[in-house]
């Protein structure tokens, strides 16, 4: 089980100053999650650590293609605006 | 003459503030901070610090448009050996660098490892200059103690408003000790820490400013009272900013039709905040990695691509810097602006009062720049009436008041006496002289003096 980053990242960082395994490389211009190293920070925080600081909805997704910030999860909703 | 003639008063009297000024000492060579700095001194701000631990609605971190000039907005994220380099080049090129930030694009203490890292090799490669951090009070706290070590002198702190209900439509969340938290609970935790950090660096002796976003109908009212409670900490200076709400920056507050406020709303409110604190009436809401003097962004000259091409000598460069700041601080750097009175231009070739115009120059005692040029009544009509205390005299001195000199080709007793009084040198031996060189010779007399006088202190 691992967490993955999609395309909807906007290359901030957030997720990596808060990675308690090490597991998030910044390659090439787009932020990646090793497989091998993610634990989705079972045993060590009640939340993954990168779903909890990351401010791009959909970013984040787990093994079933999930967004753990789905859509309108993070911003205030505005009146009379179509989720895009 | 290629200069430039402005419509209105010189650039100087533009900006500053018309409320309570702040006599920090430890302000007068920051450029951000301090009216008399600013055209004298330059800074960097540095994009080492991209994370943010919270969402804020006038903040948009997809956006980056380098035609953009404001907080939060930065085009590449440099590592802090990249900045450390960044920094010696800008040093090389702009030696009038004084102040060093960091300023996100994110939060400075929320990217602590790489925000202490190039604070630490800066300050070894040159120790002249200050640094300064810029936070939205999450996360400072836990790291005074090493701020004080670095030699950290000057904080900023965003604190928009006391009331957790007010901060709750402000931002939408936080991250604190690894976990999101939202709405009146993210509210309160963000207040408490901003008051934390404020009182825990006005402790360490560090200089703290409040930034604080004006957000009309939403925070008119808490904007003095921050002012209020901040005054008694011990924090210098409050800035209001006014919020940047331009839809097609894809903020909230700019989707959402929250407007901007007036001018009007702007000097009222900081109007009301001078009583408790100085307020800074010149920010110009920097971009994140600004460079140069401020209201000037020379950023594409420093971009990385053209940084590791240069051939740099850190010793050099260090000791050059030294040298400069040290010539800064003594009074060199200095410019004036001077009065002239002149029909045709070129030389100096009218009365004191018989001018119906004065140009205005500025000029360091190197070069000569036409800066303004001032319309006036002529306040004598002839030999009968010249010299006669009229009432039209005090206005026109009042509108040099800026001018360090004033030169004519003739200046009579009253007027003489009247400039004088009002720090205003009368000039007239340059009479039917070319306007630059007098104005440049001035200018050299005037640096002199202040060279003098800091001789005679030292």
């Amino acid at each position: 089980m691992a967490l993955s980053i999609t395309d909807r990242c906007i290359d901030c960082w957030a997720c990596m100053t808060v990675c308690p395994n090490a597991a998030i490389a910044h390659v090439e211009g787009l932020f990646v999650i090793d497989p091998q190293r993610c634990t989705e920070c079972l045993g060590d925080y009640a939340a993954p650590q990168c779903a909890s600081i990351c401010p791009a909805e959909g970013a984040i997704e787990n093994e079933w293609g999930e967004a753990l910030n789905p859509p309108g999860s993070l911003t205030p909703a505005i009146a009379g605006a179509k989720e895009s | 003459m290629s200069a430039q003639i402005l419509p209105f008063a010189s650039p100087a009297s533009a900006c500053g503030s018309s409320h309570g000024e702040c006599h920090d000492p430890r302000v007068a060579d920051h450029p951000c901070y301090s009216k008399d700095a600013h055209h004298k001194y330059a800074r960097l701000h540095l994009p080492v610090a991209p994370a943010c631990n919270i969402q804020c609605n006038y903040c948009n971190r997809k956006y980056d448009c380098s035609n953009e000039s404001r907080p939060g907005v930065v085009s590449e994220v440099l590592s802090p050996e990249e900045a450390a380099r960044k920094v010696l080049a800008v040093a090389d090129a702009i030696p009038q660098l004084s102040v060093v930030g960091i300023a996100g694009p994110g939060d400075a203490f929320a990217n602590w490892p790489r925000t202490s890292a190039t604070l630490r090799a800066v300050k070894k490669m040159l120790p002249a200059l200050k640094l300064c951090l810029s936070s939205n009070g999450l996360n400072v706290a836990p790291h005074v103690g090493e701020l004080a070590e670095l030699g950290v002198d000057h904080v900023t702190l965003t604190i928009n408003t006391l009331e957790p209900e007010i901060a709750a439509r402000i931002y939408p969340w936080v991250f604190w000790e690894h976990k999101r938290w939202r709405g009146l609970e993210a509210a309160e935790i963000l207040i408490r820490e901003q008051w934390r950090a404020a009182a825990a660096l006005t402790a360490a002796g560090v200089l703290v400013k409040i930034n604080s976003v004006y957000i009309p109908g939403l925070n008119d009212d808490e904007l003095p009272k921050i002012s209020a409670k901040a005054a008694g900490m011990g924090v210098a200076i409050h800035n209001i900013m006014p919020l940047i709400s331009d839809p097609a920056h894809g903020t909230h507050f700019g989707l959402s039709g929250q407007r901007a406020p007036s001018e009007e709303e702007i000097e009222s409110v900081r109007a009301r905040c001078a009583a408790h604190l100085p307020q800074m009436g010149h920010c110009h809401q920097c971009r994140a990695d600004a460079v140069g003097m401020l209201g000037e962004d020379r950023g594409a000259e420093f971009a990385r691509e053209h940084l590791d091409s240069l051939t740099l000598d850190a010793q050099a460069i260090a000791a050059r810097h030294a040298a400069v700041q040290a010539s800064l601080k003594a009074g060199g750097g200095q410019s004036w602006k001077i009065a002239v009175a002149s029909a045709d231009g070129q030389r100096i070739d009218q009365h004191f009062g018989h001018a119906e115009a004065f140009r205005i120059y500025e000029s360091d005692g190197q070069s000569v720049k036409l800066v303004a040029l001032r319309r006036t009544a002529a306040y004598c009509q002839g030999p009968s009436d010249c010299g006669d205390d009229d009432a039209a005299l005090p206005k026109l001195v009042q509108s040099l008041a800026d001018c360090a000199a004033i030169l004519a080709v003739r200046i009579g007793h009253a007027p003489w006496k009247k400039l004088e009084q009002a720090g205003i040198q009368p000039v007239v031996e340059h009479a039917f002289a070319s306007i630059e060189a007098s104005v440049l010779a001035v200018a050299q007399k005037l640096l002199e003096q202040v060279q003098e006088a800091h001789t005679k202190r030292a």
